[in-house]
């Protein structure tokens, strides 16, 4: 077997999982949906629309980062259970396959939700787009992966810890700083369509770069963080 | 490093005397020495306490990244050489968490005066912010993992933080930027001569003052690891001991 193979039976174990009990998707599409009316009420979002347009890029990434921090210490704790995150460690596949298998099915279940959450939000809030709508097609999965690749490597890390549902987002906030500067800005620059496509581009790029940056740290240290006792 | 030889404590308390007696020259000549500049007045004297913790806050998370990588390097090959360095990475983040601190504090406290304002979310202050809440993270992570992991984690949050902060730094350039160019280095403004004095005395006595607490909070933790390496011993020899 090589590796490709382990990663995908990794993740095929994830969503058939997910798809038994389809606890993270339900819990984090739920958690959505209220950050999105909760800012809704606190905004009023239909009586401005130009602000609306400004800020909703920002409430549209809050509402995802919040909620995908909840799926991201279940899909971990599911593992915990009958010493089988014991069984992985002794398996003979390489454990980044895990982590990767795992953070693919967690970048699923958060796009998921984006695309239902989209158009309720642009309901709730009368979103009216004025630039390249379809640019938010490859910011959306590229901000996702930069949440969800960091995420499930910092579940991993604060597993064994005390309180560790709490030490998630104390860890996964400061890093992914520079990825939600850069998806923020670039959804609102679309949204309000006061960017150019050069400097949206601009953004595109970052999260790119971080993109592929930290899939590699997260690949090369999984194996020591995973193992560390 | 950490048995209690006299000789080790004559030179930290010569070493105390004399960060001592150079902060007392640089306090003298920052606040009556040195002329008052141009058009900030006495205000500009902050600048010789938040230009030394700024330099320096930018060094000590270098000293706890190499000691991170020591660890992880060590940590199957030589253990004890691991903790070693482990106890270097933890006193390293906390001074690291102390000096960009105070760093953060007087550029408030000066940015009042100079711009107006607090707080500006520009690239420095905003890059220096986030230097310090990831190594509180560093620390938080450290307190709730359980001890035999700390080191560990630790040490791969300390890998992440040292590549996060030069792409935030980078990403918020581009963004937007207020805080005054660096005035040393080649593309620095430069400062007037008659302000070096103060600048370098303040240098030298804070950088005493850091490798001195840094030194003392690493022979800290070293004694704990020892004491608590002893009682698992104890710990050990007292369940082999056959009931008679």
């Amino acid at each position: 077997m090589n590796y490709l193979s382990h990663v995908l039976n990794h993740l095929r174990k994830d969503l058939r999982l997910e798809w038994r009990s389809r606890d993270s998707i339900n819990g984090m599409l739920f958690f959505a949906l209220l950050v999105v009316v909760v800012f809704g009420l606190a905004f009023d979002p239909a009586g401005y629309p130009t602000t609306t347009r400004q800020i909703s890029g920002g409430i549209l990434w809050v509402a995802l980062l919040f909620a995908s921090m909840t799926a991201l210490n279940q899909s971990w704790s599911r593992e915990l259970r009958n010493q089988v995150l014991e069984a992985q460690r002794m398996a003979p596949s390489p454990a980044s396959a895990l982590f990767l298998g795992k953070a693919l099915a967690n970048m699923l279940f958060v796009l998921a939700v984006e695309a239902v959450l989209a158009p309720v939000f642009i309901v709730f809030f009368n979103l009216h787009v004025l630039g390249n709508i379809w640019l938010l097609a490859l910011i959306l999965p590229l901000g996702t992966w930069a949440l969800v690749v960091n995420g499930t490597f910092f579940a991993a890390l604060g597993l064994r810890a005390r309180n560790r549902e709490l030490l998630l987002p104390l860890l996964l906030l400061p890093i992914s700083l520079p990825a939600l500067l850069a998806m923020v800005q670039g959804t609102t620059g679309i949204l309000t369509g006061d960017l150019d496509s050069i400097q949206i581009g601009t953004w595109i790029k970052q999260l790119i770069g971080y993109d592929i940056i930290f899939t590699t740290v997260c690949i090369l240290l999984f194996e020591t963080a995973f193992s560390a006792e | 490093m950490e048995q209690r030889t006299p000789t080790l404590r004559n030179v930290a308390w010569l070493w105390f005397g004399i960060t001592i007696a150079v902060l007392v020259v640089g306090f003298r000549q920052a606040i009556f020495l040195v002329p008052a500049e141009a058009t900030m007045g006495d205000v500009h004297r902050i600048f010789y306490y938040h230009l030394p913790h700024a330099v320096l806050g930018l060094i000590f998370p270098y000293v706890n990244f190499v000691a991170s990588l020591a660890f992880l390097f060590w940590r199957r090959r030589d253990p004890l050489k691991a903790l070693t360095a482990d106890a270097l990475a933890v006193a390293a983040a906390e001074v690291t968490v102390l000096y960009v601190g105070i760093c953060l504090a007087t550029g408030m406290l000066w940015g009042k005066p100079a711009w107006g304002i607090w707080w500006a979310w520009d690239a420095r202050l905003t890059s220096e912010l986030l230097l310090w809440l990831l190594y509180v993270s560093y620390l938080l992570l450290r307190r709730y993992s359980p001890s035999g992991q700390a080191g560990t984690v630790g040490a791969v949050l300390s890998v992440f933080a040292a590549i996060d902060v030069p792409i935030v730094y980078m990403s918020i350039q581009w963004w937007r930027t207020q805080h005054p160019a660096p005035v040393f280095g080649p593309n620095g403004g430069g400062v007037d001569h008659r302000f070096y004095p103060a600048i370098l005395w303040n240098m030298a006595g804070w950088l005493m003052w850091g490798v001195l607490i840094m030194l003392f909070r690493f022979a800290l933790e070293r004694r704990r690891q020892l004491a608590e390496q002893e009682a698992a011993l104890q710990a050990i020899e007292a369940s082999l001991e056959i009931p008679r």
